[in-house]
Order: structure tokens, then C-alpha cells, then sequence
């Protein structure tokens, strides 16, 4: 784990984001709301990254537009080094962007198709004037350019002339262009052929101890999370189930989502790959407009006793554990090397 | 998509930039001689090449040169009424006047290149002006979304609503005019609701564009957003659109002028000019037929045009 003396760059403290559900042609009556992210809280220190895990539709990509002031929460708090980006307007949060910066999924999409890379990378110095004189703002396109691993003569050249990694190398410099100090990765490379993905993820690695930036790395391939995460934080229908360092997490899970999505994870090595555990879930995940009462997974959990249906398990540590996890009956149980 | 490689001097390259690139010398950099190949520049490329695009492009810049500079084609000026003589009326085609005389004996050929100016004007000017209009409120209608989209919308289809003859025939006769300016304004008022729609539909998809939801965390401001991401990236559509509706415009400015709303008398428009030779057409077709040809073939010509610009701008299409 990251040195823990430092104080946090990032606190959420139980962010909560409720989509209404309307019906009416005129009159629009409010029938519920989905429940896309529901009490989320965790830290961020620098330096540091966080992985989020979790299957579609459990709110991992809402929480990262909540991070990214995109979204306004329902209730919650994020506070970047202390001041509540949630509730800052206008100007503040114009000035507090600055310290957040996004890489999206998709390259080929996140970027505009009518502007040239270097208009693209330097388009936030344009936004944030302030940050580089005017006659300052190429050089520093080209320097950009240049630490992604891009050729700066290149300055000039349309997104389409570049291939799937390049463009994702553009939007990581993007990202840069404003020295944050937290990243939001959102899958960034799950668009990605494999060969390339390990391309990204080292130099996500790189300019992480070169700028020493705060990673919020949001992925569904346990395997790339787990080789560039400090700590992972499961999601599970808008909730964190169960958050710890990368090593207790996946050596020791203790909640049954993370041991049954763990069991899931394709190992490489054939040896003992026949005598793995493997926990097979039954049924979809319920919907999130109507999650069920006490705990949220108690419908697909082979634990479940009466407890879950009566009460909300906390995400606590826990006394056969020793991480957070959010489970009556959480127990650690090593899914990967079982025999 | 291919990367822009260099061009040998001497291709059609060196016409379109008139300073020829320097030979590469050895110390030469790469990245300064490759020029930036944006949607447009490749549409470019793709339409110097596409038959379709050449023929409509030479008709209409011959029809607007002859708009502009009528005199070049016709020695005889149709407008000074000595030109005319009652005595060689409905004179059929001759060397002299190669498309005859009409019914005042005015030559048939003469009216025919003055009559384009009408035309091409009410066409551009029309299409001009319910771009801007179209596309502006379409843009803000996408973009604010919400009450603002609802009321524009609805007041879009209020003028939908409006058959489009029997609003230009009111319009026309509530301004009584008989000139161009009128008519221009008749078609402005009934086609702008057409170029909102899809201007409002092609920026509600760009909106969510990942690249513009990026804008966003950068913490762009909504003129930036709208001017510099969402509408070069919603503008096609509208280009494309308006091109084929410049032909619709020419066709229907004579269809209402030969209904008798539109341009009249002395006025010289193609539309009057069909009008004019419609009863005597049995005894003499020539009045009757060159004008018409020639408001066929420039309504073709800009909805060809307008077809090849849509194929060389819709990347699906490629």
C-alpha cells in the first residue's frame, strides 16, 4: 500500500447518486428512482491507486462521473484536499477541475474528429488560460506529446490517422495537460487489444511516479486491476463490498461476490487449473430501481441466512477478516490457489 | 483512412496549392511537409474524383457566371424593350435567335440567360437564409434541450403543419411585390422548420459524444462546447440538406411565379417566361421548352451536387 502518512488527495463519504424514474406524457410523477450509486465512501491518498471492480451496471461508471463533477450527486460529499467539489459552482469548480482529470474508454470516440492533435491536448491550456502563457502553450503540446511516448512532429495530424493505442496515448495526454493530481481512469483499455493494453497500463504506471499522481482505475478485468492497484475497492449494485490492499483482496476475499467474481478470473498456468474452486452464480443481478432489503446480494448468495434479509451488513473489518467488507458472514477464503 | 503522403510535383495537387513544395532535402524534417488531412480535406480528395461532382460543379458555375454576367452570353439585352419585335413574334428557332422568338418577339435565348439571376439568387438567398435560421435555433433547441426544445419544437410544427403552396400563395399575396425578394422570403418562411429538425437531431447525437463529455470535465464553457465540438461535428447533415434544397428552391420560385404570385412581368424569370408561353405553346414550343430545360437541368445540377457532397462526407458510405 501507498505510504499512509500522507494525507488523502480524494475523500468520498457516502455519495449517493439516485436517477428518477418518471412516467406521464405531461405531467411527469416520479414512479422511484434507480439506484445507480448508493453511500459510497473511500479515501485516495497521492500516488496511490485505487481499482474498482464490479459487473456492468453496478454503478462504477456513475461514481466516476460523480468523481469527475459531471454528475451531481443525490447527497454525499467529495472533497478534493478538503473542499467539497459537489457542491462547488461556476468558477470554484471550473478552478477545481484542474486537480481531476478523466481518461475515457473509448478512443475513438473521446476524441473530436475535427481537430488536430495539438488543438485537442492544448484545448485545456485555452480553457484554463492562466495555466500557460499563449505563446508557451505549443512547446508545452510538443512536451506533452513527447512523455505519452508520441512523435511531437506529429502536432498536426488528425485523431483517424492514429491507431487505438495512439489515440488512447492522446487522451492520457490530455489528462496531463493540467498537472492534476488524481487521474479517473475509466476503463481505459478495455478497448484495447491485449498487446496494446499492456502498453497503456505501463505508461500509466510511469507517469505515475513521474508526476506522482492518485489513480482511480475503473476496470472489469480482475487481472490488469490487480497488477496496477494498491487497493480495490468490489462494487456490487451501487455499493462497495469490499475494499483492502491488492494482496487481501485477491488472496484472501472475504466476501462471496469477490470469491465467486475471483473464482471467474482465467488462470494462466494449467497446473491444478482442473482442481480450482469454481462458484458458479445463479440468476442476474436484481435491478437496481428495486434493490433487495438488508443485503443487496443475499438473492444470489449461497450464505444467505435470515440476517441478511433483516438487516444491512456495514462495510466493516470484520473478525475473520482483515479488511473492509460488507458481509454478516464474511470469512477470507483464497478462490485463486485453492486446491 | 490512409496517412497524406507527399504528391509528386505535377500531380492535380500542385493546382490546389500554388506554392509547389520544396524537393526534400536530406536535413528536411518529415512532419513539416505532411499537410493535416482533416474530414474536409479528404472530402476533397474524394470528390476530385467522383464524375457526378465535376458535371454538377461545371453547370452551376456556368449558370452563375451567367447570373452574374448575363452580357457575356447574350449580346441582345432582353431588358430594353427596343429589342423586341411584335412583327417576328413566335418566330421558330434560326441561326439569328437560336432558341426563336416568343410572343412579344423578344429572343427566346436572350430572356433564357437573363432569367438564371432570378433564379440562382432566390435559390442561394433562400438556402442562405434558412440554414442560419434552421441551424442556429436547432442548434440551441439540441443543445439547452428541456423547455426551450419543447417550445421551439413546437413552433416548428406549427409551420409543418402549413401546406407548403397554399402558404407561400398567402404569403405572396399578402405581400404583393411581384419581385424576387418577396418569393425569397415566402420559401425562407415555409423550409427554415426543415433544416431545425435535423440540425436539433444531428447536435442532440453529437452531444453525448464522449469527446464532448470530455469538453466538459475540462470545464469548457458552453459556447466553446457548442461552437467548437458539437457543431462542426453536426453541421454536415445541414450542408448536405441545404445544397438539395437549392434546387427545390429554384424549381418551386417557378412554379409560383408561373402560378402568377411569384416574379411577374416585366420582371424576366423562367418561371414567367413558361407562364407567358403557355397558351400559344401548340403554335410555338421553343418559349415553352429552353426555359424549362434550363430550370431542369439546375435543379439537377444542385441536387447532384448536393447527393456527391453527401457521399464524400458520410464516412458509412465510404
Amino acid at each position: 500500500m501507498a505510504a499512509t502518512d500522507n494525507p488523502p488527495v480524494l475523500e468520498v463519504r457516502d455519495l449517493v447518486k439516485h436517477f428518477p424514474l418518471t412516467q406521464g406524457l405531461l405531467v411527469k410523477r416520479q414512479i422511484g428512482s434507480i439506484k445507480a450509486v448508493d453511500g459510497v465512501s473511500f479515501d485516495l491518498r497521492r500516488g496511490e491507486t485505487l481499482g474498482i471492480v464490479g459487473e456492468s451496471g453496478c454503478g462504477k461508471s456513475t461514481l466516476a462521473k460523480l468523481l469527475m463533477a459531471l454528475e451531481r450527486p443525490t447527497s454525499g460529499s467529495v472533497k478534493i484536499n478538503g473542499r467539497d467539489m459537489a457542491a462547488a459552482k461556476g468558477r470554484e469548480l471550473k478552478a477545481m477541475r484542474r486537480n481531476v482529470q478523466m481518461v475515457m474508454q473509448d478512443p475513438y470516440t473521446s476524441l473530436n474528429p475535427r481537430m488536430t492533435v495539438g488543438d485537442i491536448i492544448g484545448e485545456p491550456f485555452e480553457i484554463h488560460s492562466d495555466v500557460a502563457p499563449k505563446g508557451m502553450r505549443r512547446r508545452k503540446v510538443k512536451d506533452l506529446l513527447e512523455v505519452v511516448g508520441l512523435n511531437p512532429d506529429h502536432i498536426n495530424r488528425y485523431p483517424h490517422q492514429f491507431s487505438g493505442g495512439q489515440r488512447q496515448r492522446i487522451g492520457i495526454a490530455r489528462g496531463l495537460a493540467l498537472n492534476p493530481e488524481i487521474i479517473i481512469c475509466d476503463e481505459p483499455v478495455s478497448a484495447l487489444d491485449v498487446s496494446i493494453q499492456a502498453q497503456v497500463i505501463n505508461l500509466l504506471e510511469r507517469l505515475q511516479n513521474e508526476f506522482n499522481l492518485a489513480y482511480i482505475f475503473i476496470a472489469h478485468d480482475l487481472s490488469v486491476v490487480r497488477h496496477i492497484s494498491d487497493r480495490v475497492a468490489v462494487m456490487y449494485l451501487g455499493k462497495i463490498v469490499e475494499l483492502g490492499g491488492d494482496v487481501e483482496i485477491y488472496d484472501r476475499p472475504a466476501h462471496p461476490y469477490t470469491q465467486a467474481l475471483l473464482s471467474a478470473v482465467p488462470v494462466p498456468n494449467p497446473d491444478g487449473r482442473e482442481g480450482r474452486e469454481r462458484i458458479i452464480l445463479q440468476g442476474d443481478p436484481p435491478s437496481p430501481a428495486n434493490p433487495p432489503s438488508g443485503c443487496r446480494f443475499r438473492t444470489r448468495c449461497w450464505k444467505a441466512t435470515p440476517v441478511c434479509t433483516d438487516r444491512e451488513p456495514l462495510l466493516e473489518i470484520r473478525s475473520k477478516t482483515d479488511h473492509l467488507s460488507a458481509c454478516h458472514h464474511a470469512e477470507s477464503h483464497d478462490v485463486v490457489h485453492a486446491q | 483512412m490512409s496517412e497524406s503522403t507527399p504528391m509528386a510535383p505535377g500531380t492535380s495537387d500542385t493546382l490546389l496549392n500554388p506554392a509547389p513544395p520544396l524537393p526534400p532535402s536530406p536535413g528536411s524534417r518529415p512532419g513539416k511537409a505532411e499537410k493535416p488531412a482533416s474530414l474536409w480535406s479528404d472530402a476533397w480528395h474524394d470528390l476530385r474524383r467522383r464524375p457526378l461532382f465535376i458535371g454538377s460543379s461545371i453547370m452551376i458555375v456556368i449558370l452563375v457566371v451567367m447570373a452574374i454576367f448575363p452580357s457575356l452570353f447574350s449580346s441582345v439585352d432582353p431588358t430594353q424593350a427596343t429589342t423586341c419585335q411584335l412583327a417576328t413574334a413566335r418566330q421558330p428557332p434560326s441561326a439569328m435567335h437560336w432558341f426563336g422568338k416568343d410572343n412579344l418577339g423578344c429572343d427566346t435565348f436572350a430572356r433564357t440567360i437573363y432569367g438564371a439571376r432570378v433564379s440562382i439568387v432566390v435559390g442561394i438567398t433562400a438556402t442562405i437564409v434558412t440554414a442560419l435560421v434552421g441551424g442556429l435555433l436547432g442548434l440551441i433547441a439540441g443543445f439547452a434541450g428541456g423547455g426551450t426544445d419543447t417550445l421551439l419544437s413546437r413552433v416548428t410544427e406549427i409551420f409543418f403543419a402549413i401546406p407548403a403552396i397554399l402558404g407561400a400563395l398567402l404569403i405572396l399575396s399578402v405581400f404583393d411585390t411581384g419581385n424576387m425578394w418577396t418569393v425569397t422570403l415566402a420559401l425562407s418562411v415555409l423550409a427554415w422548420p426543415m433544416i431545425f429538425r435535423i440540425m436539433r437531431a444531428a447536435v442532440i447525437t453529437t452531444k453525448s459524444q464522449d469527446y464532448v463529455v470530455a469538453a466538459r470535465a475540462l470545464g469548457a464553457g458552453k459556447s466553446r462546447i457548442m461552437f467548437r465540438h458539437i457543431l462542426p461535428n453536426a453541421v454536415t447533415p445541414v450542408i448536405v440538406i441545404s445544397m438539395i434544397n437549392l434546387g427545390m428552391f429554384i424549381s418551386a420560385e417557378a412554379a409560383l411565379s408561373f402560378l402568377g404570385v411569384g416574379i411577374r412581368s416585366p420582371e424576366i424569370s423562367w418561371g414567367v417566361m413558361i407562364a407567358d408561353a403557355r397558351p400559344r405553346f401548340l403554335e410555338a414550343p421553343s418559349p415553352l421548352l429552353f426555359p424549362a430545360a434550363f430550370l431542369s437541368i439546375t435543379v439537377l445540377a444542385f441536387i447532384m451536387l448536393g447527393d456527391a457532397v453527401r457521399d464524400a462526407l458520410d464516412p458509412k458510405l465510404r
